[in-house]
């Protein structure tokens, strides 16, 4: 290989041609950019936000449960969406109706092939539905990409540039919104030498170069596709405490795929899981558990009329994992699930009834 | 200034751990009136937990009138919990004499712990888990 730096680069690492027209990651600033860090001008609508802003602190902390009554523009929305490659391809994601509010940190897991990847390059404006509408921000994938960060999973990059070179194209190519000190730290965290090519540099130092060009990009929704999966596990609790930072100093809407359910319980507040391309959760994670119930009963305990995720019969013990229908037996043990318990149960049934909520708005959008 | 460990696996609500570090260094006179709690920034960019959970522990610890958020500025003690547990106090000086002593006898730390903690629940009511409301309104000073 020559060494001359190219100032073209001829496309994603290792020539991957999978319909993407984009550049590595997303970075483009289409339209007009706006002032450097005023990132709240730019939204479509002055949404509460329950954590503080830069500089400045809002008035009530009012988390938005469990009514949110006015309803602000969702981070994320999705409408009877669905996504099939080829003609006569598999579906990789049906009927995908779920809203995703602002300053969110939001798990999206499910088996490989669940629709997970789909669903991201959706939202990131990759890829063109088949049905239904995904709407960013407020707006369209396209119209959303100068505020949108995403980072695929194979984390492409230019294989040829140096990591100083990478970074000072993510500056070029966001003009007006480059967050220089935050890009730069996170690959200073890493131990990369800036003169490194990306080529020689390992997998795990390619996701913290393609984290740091999302995060520079200070993005007001960061999409990332399986974003821990090559990290060891010190850059990965570093690298999540530098997204969590992100989230709460700029309300940054954070949604990130992952098949590690226990790493994800602490860092994120909201839960889409993902099974055969549907969405069968969605919602808050505190929600989402308090809405279920692990039981312990004996064997001939009728279950009706709640609604049964999982059950299992041990000698003459009952265990079983439920969504109440009202109040259970006194007599019952009970018990709150985890997180990583609830979508556990759910992977091992694929046939358990889901709980997406169907949101009014998407049956006016249907209608 | 106090640093939060989470223990993901110890089964207790992560805002609640929080909570509790808190008083505890609000006990051992860690945090003093006037001292400020870390950001949520700062805790969660530490420990990789969720913003809202930081949030949360900050309200619960307002509502019981530990702290303060002042607005802009951030999250104040704004007042202890008595500090009998500081480090020259005599009630500390007697438990090292009794713990000296209970290793003496021949206790290790299990029957420590199983002990004190009987003689704890005779003589003090077990504190029932208050519920935290969800939704509350309260102002949060917290800067970046």
């Amino acid at each position: 290989m020559t060494d001359t730096p190219t100032d073209r680069p001829e496309g994603p690492a290792d020539g991957r041609s999978d319909g993407r027209t984009e550049g590595p990651t997303d970075l483009r600033t289409d339209g007009p950019t706006e002032g450097p860090t005023d990132r709240r001008t730019d939204r479509p609508t002055d949404r509460p936000t329950d954590r503080p802003t830069a500089g400045r602190t809002e008035g009530p902390i009012n988390r938005p449960t469990p009514a949110p009554a006015p309803v602000p523009a969702p981070a994320l929305e999705a409408t009877a969406l669905g996504k099939r490659f080829g003609r006569r391809g598999r579906r990789a994601l049906q009927d995908c109706t779920f809203h995703l509010p602002a300053g969110r940190v939001c798990a999206v897991v499910g088996h490989n092939g669940a629709g997970k990847s789909t669903l991201l390059a959706l939202a990131a404006g990759l890829l063109a539905p088949s049905e239904g509408t995904v709407t960013v921000l407020g707006t369209t994938p396209a119209a959303a990409r100068a505020r949108v960060g995403y980072v695929a999973q194979d984390k492409p990059l230019y294989p040829q540039l140096s990591v100083a070179e990478t970074l000072r194209m993510g500056a070029d190519l966001n003009p007006g919104r480059w967050d220089e000190v935050t890009a730069d730290r996170i690959v200073a965290a890493g131990d990369l030498d800036p003169r490194a090519r990306i080529r020689s540099l390992s997998g795990g130092q390619r996701t913290r170069v393609a984290l740091a060009l999302a995060l520079g990009k200070r993005p007001e929704l960061l999409l990332l596709d399986e974003p821990m999966a090559d990290l060891d596990p010190l850059a990965r609790h570093q690298l999540m405490g530098t997204l969590m930072a992100q989230a709460a100093q700029y309300g940054t809407t954070i949604v990130m795929s992952s098949h590690v359910v226990a790493e994800l319980e602490d860092s994120c507040d909201h839960l889409l899981l993902m099974g055969g391309g549907r969405v069968r959760l969605a919602g808050e994670i505190d929600e989402l558990t308090a809405g279920h119930t692990r039981v312990a009963v004996t064997a001939d305990t009728d279950l009706a009329p709640h609604t049964v995720v999982e059950s299992r019969t041990t000698g003459r013990q009952l265990s079983a994992l439920i969504r109440p229908a009202g109040p259970l037996p006194h007599e019952w043990r009970t018990g709150t699930p985890t997180l990583e318990e609830l979508v556990l149960s759910y992977l091992r049934n694929p046939e358990a009834p889901g709980l997406a909520p169907v949101p009014d708005r998407a049956e006016e959008a249907a209608a | 200034m106090v640093e939060y460990r989470i223990d993901r696996h110890s089964g207790v609500a992560t805002y609640v751990q929080i909570v509790q570090q808190t008083k505890q260094a609000l006990r051992l006179g860690l945090l003093q009136p006037g001292d400020q709690l870390p950001t949520a920034r700062e805790v969660v960019e530490a420990t990789a937990i969720n913003p809202n959970t930081v949030l949360k522990a900050y309200r619960e610890l307002e509502r019981e009138g530990l702290v303060e958020a002042r607005r802009g500025l951030g999250t104040f003690v704004r007042r202890s919990l008595g500090t009998v547990a500081a480090e020259d106090s005599p009630l500390r000086a007697e438990l090292h004499a009794w713990a000296d002593r209970a290793r003496e006898a021949g206790l290790d730390r299990d029957d420590v712990a199983a002990l004190f903690t009987s003689v704890l629940d005779e003589r003090f009511a077990v504190p029932v888990p208050v519920p935290v409301p969800v939704a509350e309104t309260h102002s949060q000073g917290d800067p970046a």
